[in-house]
């Protein structure tokens, strides 16, 4: 930005760049400062009180009785005089693991799906045809459609007795008897999967379609020329191109998978088949008032996260602050 | 055109007719249900069979609804004008300005909007406890910041990085001072990128839950999937199917003609970013 004059370089002229780049970063200072406190206020205040609550014993009724307990909350053992050990705290909780599993489970098996299904619905938008514009509109709505308002929807449609869901299967003759989709034990984790792929599968393949359609199309023409095969030309040269958009809307999926929260709560709500990480904390923090316990929770799923994202931009090599090109 | 053209362009159109229906049906069924009521809400119809308005009489004049959505509206407007006022500046400062540490002051912004929101909610609660906001629009308001600030600053930074270097340097040869630069000539550039980014961020505070079931507890506070979330029927066992839908399909089909409306500008906004970087 400096570098707007290229004459020789003389000393009136170096000092001024220099106090102008100087006014300018005071200025970005002053920019940044509200953005900064806000972001502070909200975000790494609560987060650092959070972790703080989870190593006290603090309840939802007095926040500020607590007493600093050390590890208690994650683990903690006594043995008994009869030489048993006793082992306490989350991370011995059969609920907790319960719900990470859940919450691991979901979140593969619903971003794997999502990425297939996104790219497929991609390239069929990607080819010219006609009332292409109709189409992108109509898989715009279920991203439109509010998380809560798609899972009233869904439980209704998903109905045990007056679903239509159902009541198309039975016709179809795909099933003999009515299934309780979200309340029996077996077929909640489907449902959520359901209708979190119908919900979320538009943004993956608005994701995709962006990729795709930055690359050239002379390619296409030239590996159709040759007469390559269309299967050899998607592996070869599509998937390798729109690969880094591919990986980025991944990992953005992925977060969100992995906090998922309003979908279940409505959906399948108290089924143990479903709870996942950030409904148990929830449960713990504010229902049974276990407020510590449950920051606990939330503290680690906040860790696993972390963990998650920093190893997968490591393996991946992903630049996302755009600062590298 | 062989069969076997005839064959592959039939299978297309297949494809993209079964892509319409799955995205659109749903919603249709809600509609339909919306306008059933008695006995006929229990009988599957996959065509409409009646047209019965009484949900949304029902909806609209009993209970808390109407109020919801004031609720919905003051909370998701003044959450944006907030995040916009802050993000404009900020995001000036992070795509045009070198400093030290930006990259890294970048991916911090976007961390935070990729929180797990429960991570935060303990500490929150006790925010909003101190500030003595709990249960009032204005928790809501604060709480969203998180999601909405870096969301508005992200989006705002990869918009304005990709301006032209020259239409700040006549600026800065005049000696304009930075706050100029941006009110005089990015401000009116920045319209369009405002517009997008201020409605992605307005529909995310619209369908926030989890913050607002939290930090509300009585049924006049309550933002609108909340309300959806929590209607419940004359008896505990007997949900209000058709209210429901009606309820649902009120507050979804103005959030539908926008994104319609604007789907090209949210389509460019939701993949700003992502796919460049």
């Amino acid at each position: 930005m400096t570098n707007a004059i290229t004459t020789t370089a003389r000393p009136a002229i170096e000092r001024r760049q220099l106090n102008l780049q100087q006014q300018r970063v005071r200025a970005a200072f002053w920019f940044l400062a509200p953005m900064l406190v806000m972001l502070f206020l909200v975000a790494a205040w609560p987060l650092f009180r959070s972790i703080y609550f989870s190593f006290t014993n603090v309840t939802l009724n007095n926040l500020y009785a607590g007493e600093w307990i050390g590890f208690d909350n994650y683990l903690s053992w006594r043995t008994l005089s009869s030489g048993r050990t006793i082992w306490r705290g989350t991370l011995v909780d059969p609920a907790w693991w319960n719900a990470v599993w859940n919450t691991v489970r979901f979140s593969l098996v619903s971003v794997t799906i999502e990425t297939i299904l996104g790219l497929l619905v991609a390239l069929v938008l990607n080819a010219e045809f006609k009332g292409r514009g109709l189409v992108r509109a109509a898989i715009l709505i279920p991203w439109a459609i509010p998380t809560i308002v798609s899972a009233k929807m869904w439980s209704w449609m998903l109905n045990d007795q007056f679903g239509i869901i159902n009541d198309m299967l039975l016709n179809l003759g795909l099933i003999d008897h009515k299934i309780a989709w979200t309340a029996s034990v077996e077929t909640a984790m489907v449902a959520v999967l359901i209708v979190d792929i119908w919900k979320t599968t538009p943004f993956m393949a608005l994701l995709c379609l962006a990729g795709l359609q930055m690359i050239p199309r002379d390619i296409y023409e030239a590996a159709k020329v040759d007469g390559v095969h269309p299967l050899r030309v998607f592996f070869n040269v599509t998937l390798p191109l729109v690969r880094p958009a591919l990986m980025v809307a991944v990992i953005f999926r992925m977060l969100d998978a992995l906090r998922i929260f309003d979908l279940i709560y409505v959906l399948t709500p108290n089924s143990k088949a479903t709870k996942t990480m950030s409904i148990i904390s929830r449960e713990n923090l504010i229902e049974f008032d276990k407020f510590a316990y449950g920051s606990a929770q939330s503290t680690l799923l906040f860790a696993i996260i972390a963990v998650f994202v920093a190893a997968y931009m490591w393996l991946g090599k992903l630049d996302l602050s755009g600062e590298g090109r | 055109m062989t069969i076997m053209d005839t064959i592959k362009s039939a299978g297309f159109y297949l494809a993209v007719a079964v892509i319409v229906l799955v995205a659109v049906f749903p919603f249709y069924y809600a509609i339909l249900t919306s306008f059933e009521t008695g006995t006929a809400l229990f009988e599957v119809n996959y065509v409409p069979s009646s047209l019965d308005w009484s949900n949304y009489a029902t909806i609209l004049n009993n209970g808390t609804f109407p109020r919801n959505v004031l609720n919905s509206l003051f909370v998701a407007a003044t959450t944006v004008a907030f995040a916009l006022f802050l993000a404009v500046t900020a995001s000036y400062a992070l795509a045009r300005v070198r400093f030290r540490g930006r990259g890294l002051l970048l991916m911090t912004i976007l961390a935070v909007s990729m929180f797990p929101q429960i991570a935060v909610l303990a500490g929150l609660f006790e925010l909003i406890r101190f500030l003595n906001i709990y249960n009032t629009p204005w928790a809501m308001i604060l709480s969203y910041t998180i999601f909405t600030l870096p969301f508005t600053v992200w989006v705002l930074t990869t918009f304005m990085r990709d301006l032209p270097l020259e239409i700040e340097e006549a600026a800065i040869v005049d000696g304009a001072t930075p706050w100029v630069i941006i009110t005089k000539v990015f401000l009116p550039l920045l319209w369009p990128a405002l517009v997008t980014t201020g409605l992605l961020a307005f529909i995310g505070a619209w369908n926030e839950f989890l913050f607002a079931l939290t930090f509300t507890s009585s049924e006049t506070t309550r933002t609108v999937p909340v309300a959806i979330a929590l209607l419940s029927g004359a008896t505990q066992h007997e949900t209000p199917w058709g209210t429901i839908m009606a309820a649902s399909v009120l507050v979804t089909v103005p959030l539908i003609a926008l994104v319609l409306i604007f789907q090209r500008k949210i389509v460019a906004g939701l993949t700003a970013g992502g796919v460049k970087g």
